[in-house]
Formats: C-alpha cells, sequence, structure tokens
C-alpha cells in the first residue's frame, strides 16, 4: 500500500490505492481475507489435533515406542498396551463399508442423475439426506436389535452354506462381529456417496452428452463413458469423505462389533475398533499411562485415515489410468 | 448515564448471585447417579441456599477431577489406591476421605434355552467360565451345585462390560478373590484384559447381547436386573451358602465386613464373611478432601454428611439401594471431623 488517500484532495487516489480502494469497493479484499481466513482455520485445527494428540501420548510412545503397533496385547491392569487388534478392525470394518457402498451409491447415483425422472430423483434425494441425518446411535441400535438377528438367522447360514470353506465365514457366529459392523456403517456412509456423487453428475455439461449421443452411443454408453469419467473427481472425493466418516465413526461400531480386542481372519469374529475403544474405556482410565495410550490410538487412528487415504487415492488413480489407455 | 445504570444492574445480579449462596460440584460414578441426585436435589429443597451439582462422568474422572481440584468432591465405587492418595496428597496438600454412602451388588444373568429358574453358581464355576476353562454348561462344577436343572452340553458364550466401570470392578474383585488364578493371570480393574467373552456396552448392551445369544451368561448390577426382570442366579457366599442378592443380603455383607471396617472405609466387601451376606456386594464412595478452606462450604459439605447419613439413608431403599448398617453409620459420623 502506498498512501492512504484523504478525502477530497483529489478526485483519484493514485496507483495502488487507488486500486486497494477498488478492490476493497468490490469486496475483494475482504472475501479474500474471509476465506482465506476460513481455509487457513481447517489447517491450523488439524494441525492442533495433531500436535496435542502428539504430546498427550509421550507417556505411552515413550514406553512402548513403535511396538505400540505391532503388539495385540490391550491390558490396561498389568500396563501393556498394543494397538495392533484395533487397527486391524478398523481396517477391516471400513473396508467392508467401501466395498458394500461403493456399488451401491455410485449406482443409485447413477440412476438418479442420469435415469430417473426429476420428480422421483428429488423425492428420492430428499430421503437419502434424510438418511445422512440419523444419529449414529440409532443405527447402532437397529443394528443390534434388527440386523443382528437377521444375520443370525439366514443371512450368516446361508453364507456358510456356500462360501463355508472361505477362511473369512469360519468360526460361531455370535452376531456382533466385523460383518455386522461393516454392514451397518456401509448403510451410513452411502447416503453421503449418493449425495455427493449425484451432484457432481448432474454438473457435467450438457453439451458433452449430446456430443456423445450425436455420435450414435445409447443412453448408457453416453453415462458410462462420457459421464461418470468426467466427474471421476468428484465421485473419489465423495469416496473419501465417505471412507473418514467409515474410519471414525464410534456408536454404532461399538454397539455391533462385539468389542474383543483379537486378530480373526474370520468376517464373523467379533473384534474391536479404534474409535470404540476410546470411547468405552476413556472415561474410567486413571492410570497416565492409560490415559496415554488411549491418547496414542488416537494419533494412529490419525495415521491409519492417512494411509488408507492415501491407498485409496492412489488405487482410483491407477484404475482410471487403465481405463484411459484401454 | 445509560452505560452507569447498566453498571448498576450488573453490579446488582452480582450481588443477588452471591447472595443466593453457595454452590458445590461433584463428579464422578455413574452408578449411584439416581440416588445423589435424588439427594441433592431434596437437600436443596430443605436448604434453599445451597445447590450441589453432579455430573456422573464414571469413577476414573471423578477421581482424576477431584484431584486435580476442578470439582469440590468426587465420588467412585471403587476405593482410590495408594499410588492414587500419594498423588492426591501431593497435588492437593491434604488427604481425601472416603464416605461410603450407599450399597449396590453385581449379579450373574444369563440366557439359557430349557433353565427358567435360578441356577445355583459356585465362585468356582463363575471363575472357570470367566477364565475359558469351563466351556460347557453341563460341566460338573456347574452340574454338581443344581441337581435336578437339566443342563444343555452347549458351549458358554461369556459376556462382560466393554465400557471401563464400577460394576466390572466389583465384578473382577470378586472373582479375584475367591481364584489365586484369576488374581494373577487377569487382575482386579475398571477395565481388564478379558481371557474370553464379547464386549457390550453398558448394562444395557450386557444385557441384549444375552437376550440375543443362546447359552450366554455375563453380569449387571442388580438394580437393572431388577428393574428389567433378568433372571440371574445365586452365588454360594464365604460360609458355603447359596445366597440371592437383595437388598437385605447386601446390607448383610456390609455388617459382616464391619467389624474389621479400616478407618479410612476402603474396603472391598465382596466375599465378606456372615451367613446371609451376598458375596458380590460393594460400597460406593464420596471423595472429599480432608482441608477445605472456605469456611461456608466446609459447613455446608459437612451438614449434607451428617443429613446423608441420617435421613437420607431411609431414601435408599426405594431406588433399590441398600442401606449402610448402623455401625458403619456410627463410625462415619465421628469420621466427619476430619474435614477441616
Amino acid at each position: 500500500m502506498a498512501t492512504t488517500p484523504v478525502l477530497g484532495e483529489r478526485a483519484l487516489p493514485p496507483g495502488g490505492a487507488r486500486s486497494f480502494l477498488m478492490r476493497l469497493r468490490g469486496g475483494e479484499e475482504i472475501a479474500y481475507t474471509i476465506t482465506f481466513t476460513a481455509a487457513a482455520a481447517i489447517f491450523v485445527i488439524t494441525a492442533l489435533i495433531c500436535y496435542e494428540l502428539f504430546a498427550q501420548s509421550e507417556i505411552s510412545r515413550h514406553k512402548f515406542g513403535w511396538a505400540f503397533l505391532f503388539t495385540s496385547e490391550w491390558d490396561p491392569v498389568a500396563g501393556k498396551f498394543g494397538a495392533l487388534p484395533f487397527i486391524y478392525g478398523t481396517v477391516i470394518t471400513s473396508v467392508l463399508a467401501l466395498l458394500i457402498a461403493i456399488p451401491q451409491g455410485i449406482g443409485s447415483a447413477i440412476f438418479l442423475a442420469e435415469m430417473a425422472p426429476a420428480r422421483i430423483s428429488n423425492a428420492l434425494t430428499f430421503l437419502i439426506e434424510l438418511l445422512a441425518a440419523v444419529p449414529s446411535v440409532i443405527y447402532g441400535l437397529l443394528g443390534v436389535f434388527i440386523l443382528v438377528p437377521v444375520l443370525q438367522k439366514s443371512v450368516v447360514p446361508a453364507l456358510k452354506s456356500v462360501f463355508g470353506a472361505l477362511p473369512i465365514f469360519q468360526g460361531a457366529f455370535y452376531g456382533v462381529s466385523y460383518f455386522s459392523a461393516g454392514i451397518v456403517l456401509s448403510v451410513m456412509i452411502v447416503p453421503f456417496i449418493i449425495s455427493v456423487s449425484r451432484e457432481v453428475l448432474i454438473s457435467v455439461p450438457r453439451d458433452q452428452r449430446e456430443a456423445s449421443l450425436a455420435l450414435g452411443a445409447s443412453k448408457w454408453q453416453t453415462v458410462w463413458l462420457v459421464v461418470v469419467p468426467n466427474a471421476s473427481t468428484g465421485i473419489m472425493g465423495s469416496i473419501f469423505l465417505a471412507l473418514a466418516r467409515a474410519l471414525g465413526e464410534t456408536m454404532a461400531v461399538t454397539m455391533v462389533i462385539g468389542n474383543t480386542p483379537q486378530i480373526k481372519a474370520s468376517l464373523l469374529a467379533p473384534g474391536y475398533s479404534i474409535a470404540a475403544v476410546i470411547a468405552n474405556e476413556f472415561t474410567e482410565a486413571t492410570g497416565d499411562l492409560y490415559l496415554s495410550a488411549l491418547i496414542e490410538l488416537g494419533l494412529v487412528l490419525f495415521g491409519v485415515t492417512f494411509v488408507l487415504n492415501g491407498l485409496a487415492r492412489i488405487l482410483i488413480m491407477a484404475t482410471a489410468q487403465k481405463g484411459a489407455h484401454s | 448515564m445509560k452505560r452507569s445504570s447498566l453498571y448498576l444492574v450488573v453490579a446488582t445480579l452480582a450481588c443477588a448471585a452471591a447472595a443466593a449462596g453457595l454452590s458445590l460440584t461433584g463428579a464422578g460414578a455413574t452408578f449411584p447417579y439416581p440416588m445423589y441426585s435424588k439427594w441433592f436435589s431434596d437437600y436443596h429443597k430443605l436448604h434453599g441456599d445451597l445447590e450441589i451439582n453432579y455430573q456422573s462422568i464414571g469413577s476414573g474422572g471423578g477421581i482424576k477431577q477431584v484431584t486435580e481440584g476442578t470439582v469440590d468432591f468426587g465420588a467412585t465405587d471403587g476405593p482410590m489406591n495408594d499410588t492414587q492418595l500419594a498423588e492426591f496428597k501431593q497435588k492437593r496438600g491434604c488427604d481425601v476421605l472416603h464416605f461410603p454412602t450407599v450399597m449396590g451388588a453385581v449379579v450373574p444373568t444369563y440366557n439359557i434355552p430349557g433353565v427358567t429358574g435360578e441356577l445355583n453358581l459356585t465362585p468356582e464355576a463363575l471363575a472357570g467360565i470367566f477364565l475359558g476353562k469351563i466351556t460347557k454348561w453341563n460341566d460338573a462344577e456347574i452340574a454338581k451345585a443344581n441337581p435336578g436343572v437339566k443342563l444343555p452340553g452347549d458351549d458358554i458364550v461369556v459376556v462382560h462390560r466393554s465400557d471401563g466401570s464400577g460394576t466390572t470392578y466389583v465384578w473382577v474383585d470378586f472373582l479375584s478373590k475367591v481364584s489365586p488364578e484369576w488374581k494373577t493371570k487377569v487382575g482386579v480393574g475398571t477395565s481388564v484384559n478379558w481371557p474370553v467373552g464379547l464386549g457390550g456396552k453398558g448394562n444395557e448392551g450386557v444385557s441384549g447381547q444375552i437376550k440375543q445369544t443362546p447359552n450366554s451368561i455375563g453380569y449387571v448390577e442388580l438394580i437393572y436386573a431388577v428393574q428389567n426382570k433378568l433372571p440371574y442366579g445365586k452365588v454360594r457366599n464365604a460360609s458355603g451358602a447359596f445366597i440371592k442378592a437383595e437388598l437385605a443380603s447386601v446390607t448383610a455383607a456390609a455388617s459382616g465386613a464391619a467389624a474389621n471396617m479400616p478407618a479410612d472405609f476402603r474396603v472391598s466387601i465382596t466375599n465378606a464373611p456372615g451367613k446371609t451376606a451376598y458375596p458380590i456386594s460393594s460400597f460406593t464412595w464420596l471423595l472429599i478432601p480432608s482441608k477445605i478452606q472456605d469456611p461456608a462450604k466446609q459447613k455446608a459439605v459437612k451438614d449434607f454428611l451428617q443429613w446423608m447419613l441420617g435421613p437420607g439413608q431411609k431414601m435408599a431403599e426405594p431406588l433399590s439401594y441398600a442401606q449402610l448398617p448402623t455401625p458403619v453409620i456410627a463410625m462415619e459420623l465421628k469420621a466427619i471431623s476430619k474435614i477441616q
């Protein structure tokens, strides 16, 4: 900024000051400052959370080192803490949820955006947004009282009779398991995928579709080969959002996962997740080491989210490139 | 002019707030919360100038907050251990006093198809089941205490609390008193490393899991079992009798322990002596610093304890808590003078 203009001195203040004033009048500076602050706040909050988790988990980090990530004993009485079963449970349930939710979510987004009559599309979209607003404890209760009995009575016996030889369907089924948690999570995250993907699909420019149709492509060919690739970045974004939600979900998961810190190949076995153990044990954790270990679990969850997000990004980019070459 | 009148209003409000009196803040155990909230609201009706706020954040949180001095008193279902007492002394420069308020019990509840009556459970059977050593319902250890009951040969499914809790503390405290193996392998705490079993969140999580899982067994608070009409078993006590958990048998457990009551009241009354004592019973305690600087607060705390041990005790039974036995009340009334 050069000089501050004095009112009435000259009709037009010179140089930089003039453009500043003009920009101010146009709201440019203000808008920049406000949006910058908003964006910076995200960064600052994330950094602060990371720093606090790191600082508060010092005792546990010093005592266990990297072994914290690779040992499976969780014994608050003896003061031995290992995070592996919790990491395993978090990853398995989230991946399972994504495997179910991605095809369903993208499928219904395509239907709503491209195929359905506007009235049905709007009504369904409203319902989906309602679904996203249901509190997670409700999903947990529905999981415990409706889903688990159904799984126990019909779904799992059927699965076992067909795929019983596979290691992922071995062992006794008590209702609560990785499997149940994955299904409940998939229902919880599907609205995020549908709602964001639908918006992105709708915003693909009309002339793209018209060009494709003019070249003789069918409706479905247009959707699958032109519209969806165009929207792929946005769809990816919706999947990351869903993944983050699945990794951090606490209440619904703890109600259906069985809360048993163990590592089992079978999806039908009970397990535990990071967010669930923190919520369960934090209030009654008294010793400094115990508290510190729980906080380190929070830090680990941060790390797991980071790594899984990165892996998903690489995977999707790789498949997208392969698609482009063929 | 406008501004000065605003100041006046603020000043008046401040004075009014000060005159409206005193407020005490406490935090801790969730188990006695219904009792405490009844006491605190009734006491407020009697003494309008005193307000007691209680947050049921869990025993661990109660111990932590009273140690940090962020609340006036704490509450816990398991007594503070020696390390915690030392930490309190170092941070606050005075001792912490334990005052038993009421008693509760933890009961084994189960779902065995075909078994409708009350099972008799020996301590050995309970420890064996929760250690994963007794795996079938028709195991000899269970069958010999239940002649005439047709027990299935199915696998036992163990359900325990997944959240840290005073209920778990009482349950495992009992198991480690009756089973040396439990004591060395698992130990005592609000959360432990369970050898077997599924975790349910809260009493409702445990009972929900049991209802849905045939051949399962778990443990819940007596009050919860009574209110929800859950089936629960009799447990053999230290003198060899199978006792059903009831308010009378819980009070009997405390009377049995009263003879050897230590001066600081930090006593576990699981597996207590006494013919009619229910063995998985426990006190719940208020944690009060021995030095309260503010004379008004000090008096308020002392008066409240006085009242809680007198008329307050009469309010316990309608809420399904067991009253303190008379000798314990007498000891506590003496201990109030330790608050200075």
